[in-house]
């Protein structure tokens, strides 16, 4: 068995464990949970440094046969793509167990569904068979489901539940449709990954089935990212949720939609690359202005939290658009650095909430002097929201839009500076309202001992340390993002720019 | 003549007489052990059917009565679900009067299931269905004090008798026209025949007669009404076996006797589909009775496995064997904690439910296991029945691009279903205030058979290889055509 079957293997036994224990030892459900994330996050950090740098294919693969009658595979990898956000996915895992302390009734319950999510999305992230990839992604819906209803804010919270589990269904049904038809039109009669790249070089399939089965991962898959004009689930649903599973939503849930982009749709279906990219250029720059926009309005920090982390989605699409080294490069650093911010902001607007019982900004102001900890790490986050240099959000966005310059219409550049421009205004203004200011009288306090800050730390410090040192991320990446540009470009079409292909030159 | 094929319909008949001999000695209060008696016998049956008794592929009685792969596959599917549909029975005995006839009527059902899975004849195959409905117009009505339950029962009897009528019409036509209702002799004359405007239309009112049976739209009017007013025991049996006995006769004319035909009639079977899923799923939304839902939502399934019926390849039979296995034990798991949570005031409103969570955490947690598998989500049996259907649909696509459009309809529906079938899993652990704070009994036979059933979502779905290797060689023989010294045997016993 690899290493990397423990991630989800792990969580998943916790959970089990859980259950049996009897309810006269309660206390064990929680150490239970915190010690299977945290062995976890063991694991994920040995895998992450003992990968291999600068190889761009699957390492501490394991294949082992499901249902060979229908060619599937328990087939795990981890490449470049998966290795950083596999880290981060354990990080933000292990956060979100510690932070669920604030949960006071079926205690039980909510660390065996926490344990599922964490499992579920670990071990889509190591899936090298699509159905895995998928089967895993969608352990995590019945518990939002329960999670969101059970432990919710808010009034409409039950409404908000139903909405964000049908939302998420149809885009992962419309996906499923997708890869179904891959696996039966492909005539490989597998869902690998790896075989079926290999088969579709020698027997590609017609450009115009290329591009259905693009368009229904992209919509499907793009759904669950948030990807404009399907977004409007998001900020919602985190909003009413319970801090760890907005955390572990926007943290990374979101990120295997894009994910499996990167895994299926671009290597597998260049043709569809060269219809889709875009209309994806253009639909992404409605996450970038369009949310950032609906952002600058917002009274509520949750809510201003779920449409800034929509707008950074629409900078992963349009790294993903560019179909150049750097962009996808630039793309898959963003989703790493925004699973730890986006946890990060869940983190403390889940202790602010906890301590002040509301989220309303026109109510809150001089947090930093009641809470002098959250506060700092609040202003850190947004600011690290915003771009700013020093943070892993700021490598990555650079990246993207040195990809985006030479591969996609003027205009979307420009925009996407535009964007920047926004998020600078509202987190700026964010920062402001909440943080400095007169202080108008809010209760509760800071996070009271040093135990207590280590969820957020864990989140913070390497958000900063990736910034510093983006190259620890960018090594890994690099070599298999240079893949996937290169079978995204396998056979250009006659109608697409002949700028990506000199973007894509580094990868030979 | 060789009918030791027969032996296993044989014993659950004599099972079923015994029981009613038996009854007559039997206290009115130890009736229950009657239905653990018939179900531990037919558990030996399950054995013998499993081991000594399993008789080779072959014919009997003219070749009217076929042994196969498929029947044998369908058979312990049968038998299985009769098992659990006793074991809840049995703790609803007290509400059905003159228990001992309830449990014979069960097993002379079941007889005329085994019957349908190796009915090779147009004859053979009314006389079973024929069985199967009679018994059940009964077992529909069996609670008489209750007006709900004979409404349902009169119903099931008229829709019953206009869907035999209808069958009966179309045997006529086709024995008119093909001179034969041996399914063999056809099947090798399917190409001149399938010309004979009479025969086309005596075979499609033959599928009339089994859309009735699946209760696919629009002959699925009888559904909704009679899986409400029937008592839960019935109802799941008609949700399981009947259902299934439809589709293993359906599987046999389309993929079998008639696959050119039905080759030709793919976008009218994919109509069925798409109409039968939509309108299942769509008057699910509004359900309060959860009898009532699980009426439209097994509607919405026979929507699904039309996808398989449509397909016309082998990965769509063999889904739909998967699918059902799934959905039988699924279904049951549901209707087990239905017959458990509505059986203290005979009330099936959606209300009953609330604040299940609480009250029985157990039964809750089974709901909601079983739900989210007929909603199709991983890891549990639904969804790798539908990911399978769905491949079957898709694999046609070059044909006609009408199966995308199929799939993309049944992904609407499977949507839709989400929400009626989270809403019971929103009722039963939102905090409710009205909820009533009563603790739900579960007899130890009910538990058995709700745990065997969980057992089976969760192997089927988690380890589906094993059901698809089974699956697989079940439909291995269906399409081929039928052996030459059979045909010419069946002319031998005609004459």
């Amino acid at each position: 068995m690899s290493t990397l079957s423990l991630l989800p293997l792990l969580p998943i036994l916790g959970a089990l464990v859980i259950l049996l224990v009897p309810a006269a030892y309660s206390a064990a459900w929680r150490g239970i949970a915190l010690g299977m994330t945290g062995v976890n996050l063991l694991v994920a950090t040995t895998i992450f440094f003992t990968f291999h740098v600068g190889i761009g294919g699957y390492q501490m693969v394991a294949n082992h046969a499901w249902v060979p009658a229908i060619g599937l595979n328990y087939h795990v990898g981890v490449d470049g793509l998966s290795v950083g956000l596999l880290l981060v996915g354990a990080l933000v895992s292990f956060a979100a167990t510690w932070v669920s302390s604030e949960i006071k009734s079926h205690e039980r319950f909510f660390y065996v569904l926490l344990l599922v999510i964490s499992g579920g999305v670990l071990g889509s992230l190591i899936s090298l068979d699509l159905f895995f990839l998928y089967f895993f992604n969608e352990l995590a819906l019945v518990p939002t489901f329960l999670m969101i209803g059970i432990w919710g804010r808010g009034a409409d919270r039950s409404a908000i539940a139903f909405q964000i589990t049908l939302y998420l269904s149809l885009g992962a049904l419309v996906a499923l449709v997708g890869l179904i038809g891959l696996y039966a039109l492909s005539g490989a009669n597998t869902l690998d990954v790896v075989t079926l790249a290999a088969w579709l070089k020698t027997h590609p399939l017609p450009a115009s089935t290329q591009t259905v089965l693009f368009g229904l991962l992209l919509f499907g898959f793009g759904t669950l990212v948030g990807l404009w004009p399907f977004h409007s689930w998001a900020p919602a649903g985190y909003a009413a949720a319970p801090t760890a599973t907005a955390m572990m939503h926007a943290g990374i849930l979101k990120k295997v939609g894009a994910f499996a982009l990167l895994r299926a749709a671009f290597p597998l279906l260049p043709e569809g690359v060269a219809q889709w990219t875009r209309i994806l250029a253009i639909l992404c720059l409605g996450n970038i202005l369009y949310c950032g926009w609906v952002a600058m309005r917002q009274r509520n920090l949750n809510l201003l939290f779920g449409n800034s982390s929509l707008a950074h989605m629409g900078f992963v699409f349009l790294g993903l658009a560019s179909v150049s080294l750097i962009g996808i490069t630039g793309a898959v650093l963003i989703m790493v650095a925004h699973a730890l911010l986006a946890s990060l902001e869940y983190a403390l607007s889940g202790h602010i909430y906890r301590e002040t019982g509301h989220l309303e900004l026109d109510r809150m102001g001089g947090l930093m002097r009641r809470m002098p900890f959250i506060g700092a790490a609040l202003v850190a986050a947004m600011l690290a929201g915003c771009g700013v240099p020093g943070f892993a959000s700021f490598a990555g966005e650079l990246a993207v839009m040195f990809g985006v310059w030479p591969t996609l219409p003027a205009f979307v550049v420009a925009a996407a500076f535009g964007g920047l421009l926004i998020g600078g205004i509202y987190m700026l203004r964010g920062i402001r309202q909440v943080a400095h200011g007169p202080d108008v009288g809010t209760t509760g306090g800071d996070v009271p001992c040093w135990t207590g800050r280590i969820p957020y730390l864990v989140l913070l410090v390497p958000l900063i340390l990736f910034g510093v040192a983006p190259y620890v991320l960018v090594d890994r990446i690099r070599p298999s993002a240079a893949l996937v540009v290169e079978r995204a470009l396998l056979k250009p079409s006659p109608a697409a720019p002949a700028a990506p292909a000199v973007a894509a030159a580094p990868a030979h | 003549m060789n009918s030791s094929l027969l032996a296993i319909e044989f014993l659950v008949v004599v099972l079923g007489l015994g029981i009613l001999l038996a009854d007559l000695w039997i206290p009115s209060g130890a009736r229950r052990g009657l239905a653990y008696a018939a179900a531990t016998g037919l558990l030996l049956v399950l054995t013998l059917h499993g081991g000594a008794l399993a008789p080779g592929d072959d014919t009997a009685f003219g070749g009217m009565f076929l042994v196969d792969a498929l029947a044998n596959y369908f058979k312990t599917l049968f038998i299985v679900a009769t098992i659990a549909v006793l074991l809840i029975s049995s703790g609803y005995a007290d509400r059905l009067d003159g228990y001992g006839e309830y449990v014979a009527l069960t097993l002379f059902a079941l007889a005329g299931m085994l019957l349908a899975a190796s009915a090779n004849d147009f004859i053979l195959m009314f006389v079973a269905l024929e069985l199967v409905t009679v018994t059940f117009y009964v077992l529909v009505s069996f609670q008489r004090r209750r007006q709900s339950s004979l409404e349902a029962g009169v119903k099931y009897l008229i829709f019953g008798a206009l869907a035999a009528a209808f069958m009966v019409y179309g045997i006529a036509l086709i024995f008119g026209s093909a001179n034969t209702t041996n399914f063999y002799e056809i099947a090798s004359r399917q190409a001149e025949l399938g010309k004979s405007p009479v025969f086309v239309i005596g075979l499609l009112l033959t599928l009339v007669g089994l859309g009735f049976k699946i209760s696919a739209f629009p002959f699925q009017m009888w559904t909704p009404d009679v899986y409400q007013g029937a008592p839960v025991p019935t109802t799941a049996f008609l949700a399981t076996g009947s259902k299934a006995a439809g589709f293993v006769l359906l599987l046999r004319l389309a993929y079998s006797v008639v696959p050119e035909v039905m080759a030709r009639w793919s976008h009218l079977l994919l109509g069925f589909a798409m109409a039968t899923m939509l309108y299942g799923s769509f008057a699910a939304l509004a359900q309060r009775s959860v009898k009532r839902l699980m009426g439209y939502s097994s509607i919405a399934n026979a929507g699904y496995l039309l996808l398989g019926i449509g397909a016309t390849n082998v990965t769509g039979s063999t889904a739909i064997l998967y699918f059902l296995s799934g959905y039988v034990f699924t279904t049951l798991a549901a209707f087990a904690v239905i017959s458990r949570v509505t059986v203290q005031d005979d009330n099936d409103d959606i209300s009953v439910f609330a604040g299940l969570g609480n009250r029985s955490p157990l039964l809750a947690a089974a709901m909601t296991l079983a739900l989210v598998s007929l909603a199709g989500i991983p890891p549990l049996a639904g969804f790798f029945g539908k990911f399978y259907l769905f491949k079957a649909a898709l694999l046609q696509v070059p044909t006609s691009p009408l199966f995308l459009v199929a799939v993309l309809i049944a992904c609407v529906s499977v949507v839709l279903s989400l929400y009626y079938y989270f809403n019971i899993i929103r009722v039963m652990y939102w905090p409710a205030q009205d909820a009533v704070d009563r603790p739900v009994t579960v007899p130890m036979a009910v538990g058995i058979s709700l745990a065997a059933c969980l057992a089976g979502i969760l192997v089927v779905g988690i380890f589906p290889s094993g059901v698809i290797g089974l699956a697989h060689e079940a439909v291995a023989g269906l399409g081929t055509p039928a052996p030459e010294m059979h045909v010419q045997a069946h002319h031998a016993a005609a004459h």
